[in-house]
């Protein structure tokens, strides 16, 4: 190459482009500068790598809102653009395989929708990353959110400013109905003659199991068909995600308020009692045949095949059973935890969203967590069928009407309440599974003996834990 | 002339390496080719069950790396043996394993049996009858659990057809009088023809002299069979219920499929139960309690039945 080769200019001098010496340059200062230029050049494109495109891995369950998180996430890969990777386990396998990562220090999670009750156990393990600082810098505020999503989703020690995680998906225990079946005339007179009242959305868990009862094995169009489907399975959270929904209205308290880990005489009270024996009822009277291992996915079938005319089941689905061919529109119906002579409560499902502390992208995690909370991204989210947190999306005078069950899902969330959140909530979680499904499912024993050997295990677990 | 074998073994052996073992002693030899063995069984099973015992004696979880591990002596070992939900587990167990253990070698031994004798179409009945051995435990829990709903499963309009029971009437893993048969009918369909395989080796290698001499001393078919038959399959069939005994005490897959241990704790195998005190609940000490309890167990029964199948064999 000849010295007519164009050179690139830096600071006065000339480098020719090509890779020639400029003759301004001595010998010596041609050769230190050449070595500079040729590292910075091998620096420039992996700093722009690091900065530019991380690749993001977020875990989550495999359900319906995931598959809206992966759509909406586009958007984020538009324009930070950061590749986004998912990982979806199945409900009943999420907890065993996303704790496992968790607990050996995993790097496959970059960003976590973890379940609620994990956030006492990963603050204090220090699988997640403390985002008070984070958020104070973007200010992102938690006065914004719902505030039971705060508390349910994002707080450690709960009730303390302290937070590790961004509510991401609203959730909450509610139920389905067929209101084209309601609505038969032949049917509603069937059932004031019966009852004394009209076939109409229950009020009160009793009336709820009136309903059950009354089309338990009922034949509609040719087809038999049954009460309720309910939470019943054993291997995870199931029947526990179920059964509170009627212990809580019946009086059942995790401890006294005023004093924590005082189970006796709250855990087995005799509103409790009365609630666990319902629920037993419940099951026995007005379920389906072989629905002795149900959780969310059997219930949703259940439903949708026209088996069963009422079923619990968490808000999330309730997008699908709308656009549903067989049963959507306006064929079903959606209303909140019918009250209990106890009080009215449901039960708080969703997750937050968290930055997994052995992340090796936690920045570009927690640019995710940022353009995740902003107002605009979050309506979008609720309009893919995401149940955002945001008081800014739920509180637009516009949401309520905005879907059929929009309205249910607010009424619920207002009355919520959630299973423990300490780091031993695994413990507590299997021992309330055991004892439930051997009352409920099994009908071994009575419900105070259930409740009372509830006590006991959850008793030996906080003596475990130094908390008694 | 030619070269004998270890001669040519010898020949075989490269020149270095034949060079630096030469002076080395036959012991030395033998150590040199055992001792990798050794040390990846010392490193893979050894050091684990060492481990294991010392942490029965703790408090460890292994999700709180961070947190002070206590030696607590044998608590967790009393608080298993006392445990009336860990006894209704071995029970459980029990159960499982004497049931199955039985109808197979009655279904396994009887199906060899019939199998031995020569008729068209035996080789098709036997590639048919070990089929669901070769299947995965995850297919056949999954197809059993459709087999047994009682809206649409197979099993419980057969069982309609017969007795006229209504088929959705009961639940054979939501009852809790059901759901042990149903895990021990499932087993039994999957690995009977495991111990008819081993039965048809045994007696195929009966030989037909034996039976002939019966003959000739006008020995009943039933008496050849007490005093024939039964006695030489016994070393198989002993071999192949110490084979299923061992995978049995240790059955998860199948059962978690089935029935996830219940209803209630009924059919909550010691496998399944251990697996949620460590994996689970994450008490890892007293898991690991737990798990030495097994094995003490099935270590001291294995070797009790191993004497008296070396017996029977020695007969």
């Amino acid at each position: 190459m000849g010295a007519e080769d164009p050179c690139i200019c830096i600071l006065d001098r000339s480098y020719g482009a090509s890779g020639q010496l400029c003759s301004a340059w001595t010998e010596e200062e041609n050769k230190m500068r050449k070595s500079a230029i040729v590292a910075l050049a091998m620096l420039v494109p992996m700093a722009g790598t690091t900065a530019k495109s991380a690749d993001l891995t977020l875990c989550w369950a495999a359900w319906d809102p995931a598959n809206a998180l992966v759509e909406l996430s586009k958007d984020f890969e538009a324009q930070s653009g950061h590749n986004m990777s998912f990982e979806f386990v199945p409900w009943p396998n999420f907890a065993d395989r996303m704790l496992n990562e968790l607990n050996s220090g995993g790097k496959l999670c970059d960003l976590m929708i973890g379940d609620s009750q994990w956030i006492g156990g990963s603050a204090e393990s220090g699988h997640y990353v403390k985002l008070n600082d984070f958020f104070d810098a973007e200010g992102i505020t938690m006065d914004d959110f719902i505030p039971a999503t705060v508390t349910g989703y994002a707080e450690w020690p709960k009730g303390t400013p302290n937070y590790w995680a961004l509510p991401a998906f609203g959730d909450v225990v509610g139920w389905t109905y067929r209101r084209d079946w309601l609505e038969r005339p032949e049917l509603q007179a069937e059932f004031k003659a019966a009852y004394g009242r009209d076939l109409d959305v229950p009020q009160t868990l009793a009336e709820l199991k009136d309903i059950a009862e009354f089309f338990q094995g009922r034949e509609i169009d040719g087809k038999t068909v049954y009460g309720a489907a309910i939470y019943t399975e054993r291997g995870s959270e199931g029947i526990t995600m179920g059964v509170t929904n009627a212990l809580y209205n019946y009086g059942f308290e995790y401890g006294n308020p005023d004093s924590p880990y005082e189970l006796e005489g709250f855990v087995n009270s005799d509103g409790a009692v009365a609630g666990l024996e319902f629920y037993r009822e419940l099951y026995e009277c007005c379920t389906p045949p072989g629905s002795s291992d149900w959780y969310m996915s059997e219930s949703i079938d259940a439903f949708r095949s026209g088996l069963v005319a009422l079923q619990m089941n968490f808000a999330f689905i309730w997008p699908g059973v709308h656009a549903d061919p067989n049963v959507g529109g306006d064929r079903s119906g959606y209303f909140p935890n019918p009250a209990g002579p106890g009080g009215h409560f449901a039960q708080l499902g969703g997750q937050g969203i968290s930055v997994v502390s052995y992340s090796d992208n936690q920045d570009a995690a927690l640019e995710y967590i940022k353009w995740f909370a902003q107002p605009e991204i979050q309506k979008q989210w609720w309009e893919l069928g995401g149940y955002s947190a945001l008081r800014a999306v739920v509180e637009d005078p516009a949401f309520a009407t905005s879907q059929p069950y929009a309205q249910t899902f607010l009424d619920s969330m207002a009355i919520v309440k959630d299973f423990w959140a300490e780091p031993a909530y695994a413990s507590l979680l299997l021992a309330m599974q055991d004892r439930v499904h051997t009352y409920v499912i099994a009908g071994q024993g009575t419900a105070r003996e259930a409740l009372d050997g509830l006590v006991e295990d959850w008793i030996e677990v906080f003596e475990d834990e130094g908390k008694l | 002339m030619g070269l004998s074998p270890i001669e040519r073994i010898a020949e075989g052996t490269p020149k270095g390496f034949r060079r630096r073992i030469r002076g080395l002693s036959d012991r030395a030899i033998a150590w040199l080719f055992v001792g990798p063995t050794i040390a990846l069984l010392l490193l893979i099973n050894i050091f684990p069950l060492i481990w294991t015992i010392r942490l029965s004696f703790t408090n460890f979880r292994a999700n709180r790396p961070n947190a002070d591990v206590k030696f607590i002596g044998l608590r967790n070992y009393e608080r298993i043996l006392s445990d009336s939900d860990i006894w209704q587990t071995m029970q459980a167990t029990a159960h499982f394993l004497c049931w199955t253990l039985f109808l197979q070698v009655l279904l396994g031994f009887t199906l060899a049996w019939l199998i031995n004798r020569k008729f068209r179409g035996n080789d098709l009945w036997t590639t048919i009858i070990v089929l669901p051995m070769m299947l995965s435990p995850a297919v056949v829990g999954n197809f059993w659990t459709f087999l047994y709903q009682p809206q649409i499963g197979l099993f419980n309009y057969v069982i309609s057809f017969l007795t006229g029971v209504d088929p959705s009437g009961f639940t054979m893993i939501g009852e809790v009088d059901l759901a042990p048969w149903a895990i021990v009918i499932v087993d039994t369909w999957m690995w009977t023809p495991f111990i008819m395989l081993i039965c048809l080796a045994g007696l195929r290698s009966i030989p037909d002299y034996i039976y002939e001499a019966a003959e000739c001393d006008r020995a009943s078919k039933w008496r050849q069979f007490w005093t024939i038959t039964i006695p030489m399959v016994l070393p198989f069939l002993m071999l192949a219920v110490l084979f299923r005994g061992i995978e049995n005490f240790k059955m998860f897959d199948l059962v978690v499929l089935l029935t996830g241990g219940g209803p209630g704790s009924t059919t909550e195998l010691t496998s399944i139960n251990l697996k949620r005190e460590a994996f689970e609940k994450w008490r890892t000490g007293y898991a690991s309690a737990y798990a030495v309890i097994l094995f003490v167990t099935i270590f001291g029964l294995a070797s009790i039945y191993v004497k008296a199948l070396n017996r029977v064999k020695d007969r």
